[in-house]
């Protein structure tokens, strides 16, 4: 293969690919408060974010999410202060006390601020901040549906629903702009329930409309043509994925939660994942759908995953070597100092800003000259085997 | 290629049946046009073809139904999708993708083509329906034309034999409407698709039809060649039948080509006589005063600075393609906080309505006695008013139907009695006509003129040709936001190849815009005081 002079055109990425780097960056954030790390994971997001979003002007960026994250950190701190911030050597200030009656014994509202508990906060409010930009760069990076449009056959009925759902989801906003547009022109009576009346009754009715509108298109253009399977193996590939993603589940846990058994943490995170992939793998044979152009699993893709797992590997590493280095004390008050493994670690979630965008492959060229254009290619327009699902 | 024995169906057993014994074949290669009012079951014939009716629908079919050989209560419309393309009412509502390529390959994918033939076929529909220039485009940034071409294009990968569309050209400007019904067109010719269309607006789409079928809205279906079949039900014919009823031609033309080379002795009889254009009435002083108005949203200019006067007992027509900004100049007029700049200065005590282009978001209530109540509360008006105004316009409505439940003519009579209880001079409709039917349309007519005749000014937004031609006497044209034309209906509409009416494009160089005008011409009795 020889690059030609012009550079093949870029291509996206796999939705996959970034959703397990924001993933990776999510639980490595779970592992640890240290605020040096904390704020460096989001760093990652944001740089990340910045340099390989796609431009397309219909969907949202960060900001949003960036906006969430704040506020859960402010949130988080204020609430700490109000209520529970008292125990510290450092004063900062002191709030007017509020007395409480004695049935709130134990509750105290207001009173002397110190510094430790409000930093406590702070790093736990950093944390979850933290997870909250990563999932929110995997939306703005990887486009949801191209993400579903990936979503194996076994799960065809969940991705339906939730195609549907985001599809519906964004005409919500227009809708409401149409009505609240059009509510200025019958202005009527006032009063928060007649408001409510006003605009969410034609709103949701109009939702609901889009919805079965875009349900009808679809099963008229042959969305949830299956093969007829037999009962019982329809049955076992559900059961498979369903039990498989609850033991995913539990497993993912139990290897995020530091307290939790260890039994219950890899062993049945692999364990589930095999009855998941083996239900998965059951239904495929019953799909009948194909694929335009799918995006490739390649190079970038296994790159920018993988950059994002190092990051969860490292941290968990780092917690299990020395789960105090990654929880700096506040109490006495300590300046953190992480270590040099998960700093590393960290750094390795900036990569993909710097990765290359991936290429397009030039297109193979069959021996013989032409793309073979109509050889038995109108054979498969109607398939006998097709039926409906029963 | 689609047969109908016996068919009956209700979608409700304990109810009336939509269509009683209904018998239909319809060839392979036809072009098939299905007229009839509102709620007469037409998009219900439709949805029998595809399975949509009864499969997604509920409701009791009995009969059979058969397409292709395939019957249709044990295809499921996703077991028919590689026979039959089924393209709703609003194209957009169907999208299912992000971006117009992948659209079109969707429906092959559910039909797991394989990839090298998806690829072909893409590009193959990419120039049949000649939106090459299309391709990376994202769905929601296209045109009304646009969005419907792709929606043609996204059921043809499938290689279907039969094209089913529910009005396509119902929100579409004239000369979209054009290009998506030639395409309909050449579909027909060149591959031997057979394509039923439902529509209203027959004047475009008559001289495509190799047959028309009719619903009548009590069950009866009759099919026939479309002469004859319009020719019987006077109420939906397009201008140029009626005019050839007017003018003795027998068969009727459906053309405005065929219709011309009869039309040399009609001339001839008109000729001396004038249409007696409809002067507006300009002896009272404006009762409305626009002066640069502008509307901008962010960086873009949806309405440049523009001047109009209205006049008590004047009818406007505001047109142009979509997105020309007529919607704009509307909602300016009607309301201060959708003006960018600019003024608008109403006659003392006169207040403006506007009737959105979905009536329907002005509805909330239960049913339609509590709309027209709280019409009357809202305004400060006696109890009554607003039933009196519906009464007025000739639409009876009972009072315990829910407002969901009327057809478009009947919401659209709603909202604009709930809208006239405030006793505007200034009534302002935005693209009113869509989903009326012809006789639904020719009420809508009759209000407008009652509305001026009270004094009023009504401005209507319009795509519609021949609504502009019977009931305006002032003629606005839009272009990207500006102001190109503004004057008197005959001047504007007689001169322009997009917004002529019919009766003006087969009598021309004579200005004569409607059979009304003809018939009034030659009937002396029939003439004008």
């Amino acid at each position: 293969m020889t690059a030609g002079p012009a550079r093949a055109p870029r291509r996206s990425l796999h939705p996959g690919a970034w959703w397990l780097w924001a993933l990776g960056l999510a639980a490595a954030a779970t592992r640890t408060t240290d605020p040096v790390l904390l704020l460096a994971l989001a760093a990652a997001v944001v740089v990340v974010v910045a340099a390989r979003r796609e431009a397309d002007p219909g969907r949202p960026g960060l900001r949003g999410w960036v906006v969430a994250a704040l506020a859960v950190v402010a949130v988080r701190v204020v609430l700490r202060v109000a209520l529970d911030a008292q125990h510290g050597p450092t004063v900062l200030f002191r709030l007017p006390e509020l007395p409480l009656p004695a049935a709130a014994a134990g509750i105290r509202l207001g009173g002397p601020v110190t510094l430790e508990p409000a930093l406590a906060a702070l790093y736990d409010g950093l944390r979850l901040a933290a997870l909250v930009v990563s999932v929110g760069a995997a939306n703005v990076l990887a486009n949801p549906r191209r993400l579903l449009r990936s979503a194996p056959a076994a799960l065809h009925e969940v991705a339906t629903a939730l195609a549907i759902a985001l599809t519906v989801a964004p005409q919500l906003a227009d809708s409401a702009h149409r009505v609240r547009r059009a509510r200025t022109l019958r202005p009527g009576p006032g009063g928060r329930r007649h408001v409510l009346r006003q605009v969410v009754v034609p709103v949701l009715t109009d939702a609901l409309d889009r919805s079965l509108a875009l349900a009808a298109a679809m099963d008229a253009r042959g969305h949830g043509r299956v093969r007829s399977l037999g009962r019982g193996r329809r049955g076992a590939g559900g059961g498979l994925v369903l039990g498989g993603l609850v033991g995913t589940a539990i497993g993912a846990y139990g290897l995020l939660d530091a307290q939790a058994p260890a039994a219950v943490g890899l062993p049945l995170l692999v364990a589930g994942l095999g009855a998941a992939a083996a239900g998965l793998a059951l239904g495929r044979t019953r799909a009948l759908a194909t694929r335009y152009r799918p995006d490739p699993w390649a190079g970038p893709e296994w790159a920018v995953a993988l950059s994002g797992l190092a990051v969860a590997a490292g941290l968990v590493a780092a917690s299990v070597a020395d789960p105090a280095n990654l929880h700096p004390p506040t109490q006495p008050l300590v300046w953190p100092s992480p270590g040099a493994l998960p700093v590393l670690a960290v750094l390795v979630g900036f990569l993909p800003a710097w990765l290359p965008a991936p290429r397009a492959r030039p297109p193979r060229r069959p021996p013989g000259g032409e793309v073979a254009a109509g050889t038995g290619g109108d054979a498969e327009g109607t398939r006998p085997a097709v039926g409906a699902a029963p | 290629m689609i047969r109908f024995e016996r068919v009956t169906f209700a979608y409700d057993p304990g109810t009336d049946p939509v269509l009683a014994e209904v018998d239909l074949h319809l060839e392979e290669g036809e072009l098939v046009l299905v007229v009839g009012p509102t709620g007469a079951g037409k998009s219900t014939l439709l949805g029998l073809v595809n399975g949509l009716v009864p499969h997604f629908t509920g409701g009791r079919l009995r009969g059979r139904v058969s397409v292709g050989g395939r019957d249709t209560a044990t295809h499921p419309p996703r077991a028919l999708a590689d026979l039959v393309g089924w393209v709703g009412q609003d194209p957009a509502a169907g999208f299912v993708t992000d971006t117009v390529e992948e659209e079109l390959a969707y429906g092959m994918e559910q039909l797991g083509l394989a990839p090298d033939v998806m690829r072909r076929r893409v590009e193959e529909t990419l120039d049949l329906l000649g939106i090459v220039e299309l391709r990376r485009r994202a769905l929601g940034t296209l045109s009304g034309g646009q969005a419907q071409r792709v929606a043609v294009g996204s059921v043809l990968g499938a290689h279907p034999r039969v094209l089913v569309l529910d009005e396509p050209t119902s929100a579409l400007d004239p000369v979209a409407a054009e290009d998506v019904l030639a395409t309909l067109a050449r579909l027909v010719h060149d591959l031997g698709l057979t394509v039923v269309v439902a529509e209203h607006r027959l004047e475009r789409v008559a001289h495509h039809a190799d047959r028309v079928v009719h619903v009548d809205g009590r069950g009866t279906v009759t099919a026939g060649a479309p002469g004859p079949v319009l020719a019987r039900h006077p109420e939906l014919a397009p201008p140029v039948v009626a005019l050839a009823a007017l003018a003795g031609w027998e068969p009727p033309p459906l053309s405005v080509r065929d219709a011309r080379r009869r039309a040399g002795d009609l001339r001839r009889r008109l000729a001396g006589r004038s249409p007696g254009e409809p002067v507006p009435p300009r002896d009272r002083p404006p009762l409305c005063r626009a002066r640069g108005l502008h509307v901008a949203h962010g960086p873009v200019t949806a309405l440049a600075p523009a001047d109009l006067d209205l006049h008590p007992g004047e009818v406007v027509a505001v047109m142009g393609r979509n997105g020309a900004g007529k919607s704009s100049l509307l909602w300016a007029l009607a309301d201060a906080a959708w003006r960018s700049g600019g003024s608008v200065a109403l006659a003392d005590g006169a207040g403006a309505a506007l009737v959105p282009q979905t009536p329907g978001d002005l509805l909330y209530l239960a049913t339609v006695g509590e709309e027209l109540a709280q019409a009357d509360a809202d305004a400060g008006a006696r109890p009554g008013t607003a039933a009196g105004v519906l009464a007025g316009l000739g639409v009876e409505l009972a009072g315990d139907r829910h407002p969901r439940d009327l057809s478009e003519g009947q919401r659209l009579a709603l909202v604009l009695a709930v809208q006239l209880a405030t006793e505007p001079s200034l009534v302002l409709l935005d693209e009113p006509t869509r989903g009326l039917d012809p006789v639904a349309k020719a009420g809508l007519v009759a209000a407008v003129a009652s509305l001026a005749a009270a004094g009023r000014a009504v401005v209507v937004a319009t795509h519609d040709v021949e609504l502009a031609a019977a009931a305006a006497h002032r003629v606005v044209v839009l272009a990207g936001g500006e102001v190109v034309v503004d004057g008197p209906v005959a001047e504007v509409v007689c001169s322009s190849p997009a917004f002529a009416p019919q009766v003006a494009k087969i009598l021309a160089p004579e200005r004569w815009l409607t059979v009304e005008d003809v018939a009034r011409a030659l009937v002396p009795e029939l003439r004008r005081p």
